[in-house]
C-alpha cells in the first residue's frame, strides 16, 4: 500500500472514539518501505461495529429470558462477558455439562454459597447480583 | 523498581514488537521486519472447527511464541520461557524477573487490558506485551502496539495472564538470559524465508498455508447456502478483523512481510528479493481489496449468492497467486 493511499477513519463504537493509533507498513514514493500511523480503516470498523452489534443483541434477549424466568443470572452475565460456554467451563474448572445446567434456573437454583462466589469472582461483581439479578 | 533504560518502541505485530523490545534491550539493534521475516511469523490459517464465540477461527500468523523463540534460537540468545498453574507463584516469578533487571515478556489476554479503548477488549488470548517494572501495585508496561508506555494494575494483569479459553497463555512469561555477540544475519535470514516457504506450501492440507486459503475460499462460497444471513456476515466479518484489526500492519502481515523482503533484499545483496517484494506488496493489496468487498457484502446483509462467490473466488485466486510466489521464493534462496 501506498503512503497516500492510507485511510483514517476514525473508530466509533456505541457512539464513542475507540480509535487506537496503530502502525502500518506503507511504501513510499520510491516504492521503499516505511512505517506510519493511522486510526482505523472503513472496512475494518464495520466489521468490529458489527461484532458489538451481535454482542449486544445477544446480551439483550439474554436478559429478557432471564426477566422472563427462562435463563439464569450466570447466562447473562456470561454473555455479558463476552464469554461461551466452553470459557466458562474452563474459568470454572469444570465440564460444560455442569455449567450448561447452571444457565437454567432449575440448575442455578441448586448451587451452593461457594459455587455463586466462584461465578461472582470470574463475573467480577459481588454475589448479590447473581441472587438478587436487576438487569 | 523500575529497569531505567528500557525503551519503548510502538510496533504494528504485538509478538515480533516484544522481541524487538527484548532484543534491543540488550544491544542487539534489528527492526520489526526483520524479526517476522527471521521468525517465519508469516502463514495462514483456517480452522472452522475451532469456534470462538460461535466463530470459525482464522489466522494470518504462526501460533503464538514461535516467532520469539526461532528468532532466539537463530541467533544464539539462551532465553527463558516458563508457564505457571499457579497464579501467585506466576506473579512472584515476574517480581524476580524484573528484581534482576531484566524485562520480561509475557502472553496475556486483551480483555483484561483496561489501557485498551474498551471496543477493542474481546477475549483475544495470544497477545504479548512487556512489564519493565513495578511501582507500588502497578506494572510499568510497554504494549508494542501502543503508542506510549503504559500502566496496568497487577490485579488486571494477573487476570490477562491466567485467562482462560483458546490459546489459555497460562501466565506464560520469557525473557532472556545470555545473549551472544555476533550472528550470522544472513544466514538467519534465509532460514526464515526458506521456514516460510516450507509452512506456506507444504504444511498438511486443508487447514494451513495456501491450501487454508483455498479452502475458506471454497467455504465462503457456501456461507449463503448454509448459513443464515447474519451468521454468514459475522464469519466474514471476523475474516476482515483478523486481518487488520490488532496489529498486522495491513493486509494480514502480507506489508510486513514484503518490507521484510526489501531489508533481506539488503543484507543478502540480492536484488531478485527486490521484485519478490514487489509482488508481495501487490498481494497484500489483493488481500485489502478483498476484506473492503468483504465489509461491503457484510453491510449489504442480504446473503446474495454472487457476492459470496466472488469473496470465496478471490481466495482461491489469491491461493493460487501465493502459491506461485512462494515457489518461487523458495528457489531465490
Amino acid at each position: 500500500m501506498k503512503k497516500e493511499e492510507v485511510p483514517h477513519d476514525k473508530k466509533i463504537i456505541h457512539g464513542e472514539d475507540n480509535s487506537l493509533v496503530k502502525v502500518l507498513y506503507v511504501t513510499d514514493q520510491q516504492g521503499k518501505y516505511e512505517t506510519t500511523q493511522y486510526e482505523g480503516w472503513e472496512a475494518e470498523n464495520l466489521a468490529m461495529s458489527q461484532a458489538w452489534e451481535d454482542i449486544d443483541n445477544r446480551i439483550a434477549q439474554t436478559r429478557e429470558k432471564v426477566i422472563r424466568g427462562e435463563l439464569s443470572p450466570i447466562a447473562y452475565f456470561m454473555e455479558k462477558n463476552l464469554m461461551d460456554l466452553p470459557t466458562l467451563a474452563s474459568y470454572m474448572g469444570g465440564w460444560k455439562f455442569f455449567v450448561k445446567k447452571h444457565l437454567t434456573p432449575s440448575g442455578f437454583k441448586k448451587l451452593n454459597a461457594s459455587k455463586l462466589k466462584k461465578y461472582a469472582a470470574i463475573f467480577n461483581i459481588p454475589v448479590e447480583e447473581l441472587t438478587h439479578f436487576k438487569g | 523498581m523500575k529497569i531505567e533504560n528500557f525503551q519503548h518502541k510502538q510496533s504494528a505485530h504485538c509478538e515480533s514488537g516484544v522481541t524487538l523490545g527484548l532484543l534491543q534491550h540488550y544491544g542487539i539493534q534489528l527492526t520489526e521486519p526483520l524479526i517476522f521475516g527471521i521468525g517465519a511469523g508469516y502463514f495462514f490459517g483456517h480452522l472452522p472447527f475451532v469456534k470462538v464465540s460461535g466463530v470459525p477461527g482464522t489466522t494470518f500468523r504462526i501460533w503464538p511464541g514461535y516467532i520469539f523463540k526461532r528468532v532466539c534460537k537463530e541467533l544464539g540468545v539462551k532465553m527463558k520461557v516458563e508457564h505457571f498453574t499457579n497464579e501467585q507463584k506466576g506473579m512472584q516469578a515476574l517480581d524476580a524477573a524484573l528484581q534482576a533487571g531484566r524485562p520480561v515478556g509475557m502472553q496475556t489476554s486483551v480483555f483484561y487490558l483496561s489501557y485498551f479503548p474498551p471496543a477493542y477488549r474481546f477475549h483475544f488470548n495470544g497477545h504479548n506485551l512487556i512489564a519493565y517494572g513495578k511501582e507500588g501495585d502497578e506494572y510499568l508496561i510497554s504494549d508494542p502496539v501502543m503508542e506510549t508506555v503504559t500502566r496496568l494494575s497487577a490485579a488486571d494483569l494477573e487476570k490477562a495472564r491466567f485467562a482462560k479459553g483458546f490459546p489459555a497463555p497460562n501466565g506464560r512469561l520469557y525473557y532472556l538470559v545470555l545473549t551472544k555477540p555476533g550472528f550470522d544475519l544472513p544466514n538467519a535470514i534465509r532460514r526464515g524465508i526458506k521456514k516460510t516457504c516450507w509452512f506456506m506450501l507444504s504444511s498438511p492440507p486443508p487447514f494451513f498455508g495456501i491450501h487454508g486459503i483455498w479452502f475458506l475460499g471454497r467455504k465462503i462460497k457456501k456461507y449463503p447456502e448454509k448459513l443464515e444471513p447474519r451468521r454468514a456476515a459475522l464469519f466474514i466479518g471476523n475474516i476482515i478483523r483478523m486481518q487488520e484489526e490488532i496489529g498486522t500492519g495491513g493486509g494480514g502481515f502480507r506489508f510486513l512481510y514484503a518490507a521484510f523482503l526489501q531489508e533481506a533484499a539488503q543484507h543478502l545483496n540480492n536484488p531478485a528479493l527486490l521484485e519478490a517484494s514487489n509482488e508481495m506488496t501487490l498481494i497484500g493489496d489483493a488481500w485489502r481489496n478483498f476484506a473492503f468487498a468483504a465489509a461491503r457484502v457484510m453491510k449489504d446483509r442480504s446473503g446474495n449468492l454472487a457476492s459470496y462467490d466472488e469473496l470465496g473466488e478471490m481466495l482461491i485466486q489469491l491461493s493460487d497467486r501465493e502459491k506461485k510466489f512462494f515457489t518461487h521464493l523458495k528457489t531465490l534462496v
